[in-house]
């Protein structure tokens, strides 16, 4: 059993509620860091745990925290990111769901090193449940005395408040967030700027993961040298995993980074195998938009060694035969699922979400949805693959944010590696034949444990 | 006369407070969702401006908000609305039969309202719950694990309730 130091509590009855969660040593990193550290130390801690932000991009948090501006007499603000819409993704709202005040404590003790009096967590508003939940963490707070002003005699005032969003997966983008908050639409701003030097009200702003916030509390309360014995390599601390598809324990996992692919596919202790005893075709190992894998490069990298669920060993082979671990969403596809019909489905949610405002997401993204409905439907044509391809090269790094790049990028990687399920589709428009693509080809290669 | 009741109306200056001097701007989404709520579960022109006048803002910086995000209704919505998310994990675990189903039961596609204006079935993108997929937003609430029995069980008690409300 891997150490768990985020959900090491969560199974504790009520929990969420403050005396319990007091009772189990929380709100402990704020004493210690408003007692005896000052912000700057904090900080330090969180550089020296080797945290990676776990929104999907995987940038060091401390180092983050550290390029804040901090011209005088200007606001600095925090700002949580819990807008969780990448596909596959639902680990901060089992967080927030069951133990909302290990969120409020973070938040509280990295406000203090950011020097944020005013600190906002922005939550997709199909949450609306999970905004009760945190509002009713957030009143017990600051009815024990860790919110409002002079905190514990520190000298530190500080309020947290909720914003609810409306239904956008772009303004889970740190800009579009902002401009959100700002109570405008969800367009992404060019950058630079960065947040942390024009961010929320052109205010010096961090926008930091629900989780990554949270793992500021072990960080503090072991201290960050501690926190980076755990795991491997840059992948140091534990990472909320959340899976689903085909397997027969969905769920979020906490997981220490030095696991396998296949341990964590296949043990009981996590997603407990495949789904009504087929094999694996394919996995997204993190969130919709990082490239799939069929299962004999999901489990060793191409150079046949074990692949581990941690951001390195995701990554190895680069996109050719690697994928990333992005925000943790594991999406498994048994053997009978369709590679095309799945890929068609991430491309409508992208056109979905694309804000329109650069023409390569905004008319690429639409085409991608036509062409990859027409292959679906046995209309497709030899070319459209070609097409496909130009289209999803012409997006990528072309757009003023990232998502024109992780809407290219899964449906690159099912050409990649699933092309000729593609041309099958294409050959046989016949309804029953086209899908049915049996597809051991792509779990025939590997062992796998039972 | 579109107007927020006095409790409510607290209620808009208690979140109008959780944002600094002079950036009231920012209290639009929750004001919107607010108003939803309490006009009839959608948003028709007079609602928004009169959000618009509570903020002090012109009409058109309200409704360029109400139309980009997809929770806002802009158009009326039955008294139930049933949201399937129909994105890729939940697509793996039968999600498209669901809505079939839900058409089967209530005459109703994707967009529609049944003439009793009672239910409206809506395709969702993703919404974070693909581990206890397929599943559904209902309200403020997420119906999750759905199976043929269980939507047969939520339109029974959506029909009972509302009889019971009459
Ligand atoms: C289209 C798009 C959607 C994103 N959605 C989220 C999200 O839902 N939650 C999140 O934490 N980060 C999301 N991000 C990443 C954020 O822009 C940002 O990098 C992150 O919140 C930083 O926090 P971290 O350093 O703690 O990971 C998204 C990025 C893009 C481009
Ligand atoms: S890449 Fe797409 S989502 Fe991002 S700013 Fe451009 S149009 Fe908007
Ligand atoms: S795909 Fe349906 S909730 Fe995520």
């Amino acid at each position: 059993m891997g150490r768990k130091l985020l959900l090491d509590k969560a199974h504790i009855e009520n929990i969420r509620l403050y005396d319990v969660y007091r009772q189990h040593g929380g709100y402990r990193s704020v004493e210690k860091a408003l007692k005896s550290m000052s912000p700057d130390q904090v900080t330090e801690e969180v550089k020296k745990s080797g945290l990676r932000g776990r929104g999907g991009a995987g940038f060091p948090t401390g180092m983050k925290w550290s390029f804040l501006a901090k011209p005088e007499g200007v606001p600095r603000y925090l700002v949580v990111n819990a807008d969780e819409s990448e596909p596959g993704t639902f680990k901060d709202r089992y967080l927030m769901e069951f133990i909302p005040h290990l969120l409020i404590e973070g938040m509280i003790t990295s406000s203090y090193a950011l020097g944020s009096s005013r600190s906002y967590i922005y939550i997709r508003g199909e949450y609306a449940w999970i905004v009760d939940i945190l509002q009713q963490a957030i009143a017990e707070a600051k009815n024990n005395g860790w919110l409002g002003k002079n905190i514990l005699g520190s000298g530190f005032d500080c309020e947290i408040y909720i914003h609810p969003g409306a239904g956008a997966y772009i303004c889970g983008e740190e800009t579009a967030l902002l401009e959100s908050l700002e109570g405008k639409r969800g367009n992404p701003r060019i950058k630079p700027p960065f947040p942390a030097v024009k961010g929320l009200w052109d205010c010096p702003t961090v926008v930091n993961n629900v989780e990554t916030i949270a793992a500021v509390v072990p960080i503090i309360n072991e201290g960050g040298e501690e926190y980076a014995k755990i795991g491997i390599g840059k992948s140091t601390g534990t990472k909320l995993i959340s899976s689903c598809g085909n397997i027969n324990k969905p769920g979020v996992y906490e997981i220490d980074m030095t696991i396998s692919v296949e341990e964590f596919i296949y043990s009981d202790e996590y997603c407990g195998g495949i789904a009504n005893g087929k094999r694996l075709k394919a996995c997204i190992p993190g969130g919709s938009s990082v490239p799939i894998l069929p299962a004999n490069l999901l489990l060793k990298t191409a150079k046949g060694e074990t692949r581990l669920m941690n951001y390195e060993s995701l990554a190895d082979g680069g996109f050719q035969t690697g994928s990333m671990m992005g925000s943790g969403g594991f999406i498994v596809l048994d053997e009978t699922q369709c590679v095309v019909k799945h890929t068609y489905t991430l491309a409508r949610f992208y056109r979905h979400e694309s804000c329109g405002q650069c023409s390569p997401c905004r008319e690429g993204t639409g085409w991608m949805e036509k062409i990859l409905l027409n292959i679906d439907n046995g209309k497709g044509k030899m070319s459209d693959i070609g097409l496909l391809w130009d289209i999803q090269r012409k997006i990528e790094g072309n757009t003023i944010c990232p998502l024109g790049d992780a809407a290219a990028w899964p449906v690159a990687a099912a050409i990649r590696h699933f092309r000729d399920e593609f041309e099958w589709h294409i050959t046989n428009p016949d309804d029953a034949v086209r899908r049915n693509y049996g597809l051991a080809n792509y779990a025939k290669p590997l062992e796998v444990v039972a | 006369m579109i107007k927020f009741s006095d409790e409510k109306l607290k209620e808009v200056q208690r979140i109008i407070s959780f944002y600094p001097e002079g950036k009231q701007k920012s209290a639009v989404l929750p004001l919107l969702h607010l108003a939803q709520r309490e006009f009839g579960g959608w948003l028709d022109v007079p609602v928004m401006d009169y959000v618009a006048s509570l903020l002090n803002l012109l009409p058109v910086e309200v409704y360029e908000v109400a139309t980009f995000y997809s929770m806002y209704n802009l158009k009326p919505v039955g008294k139930y609305m049933f949201e399937v998310c129909q994105t890729g994990p939940c697509m793996l675990n039968g999600s498209d039969d669901i809505i079939k189903y839900i058409y089967e039961k209530l005459g109703i596609k994707p967009g529609e309202t049944t003439n009793d204006g009672m239910f409206s079935l809506k395709t969702a993108e993703c919404l974070g719950a693909c581990g206890y997929a397929p599943m559904m937003q209902m309200g403020k609430n997420y119906r999750e694990h759905l199976t043929k029995e269980k939507i047969d069980k939520i339109i029974e008690e959506c029909r009972n309730n509302a009889v019971r409300a009459n």
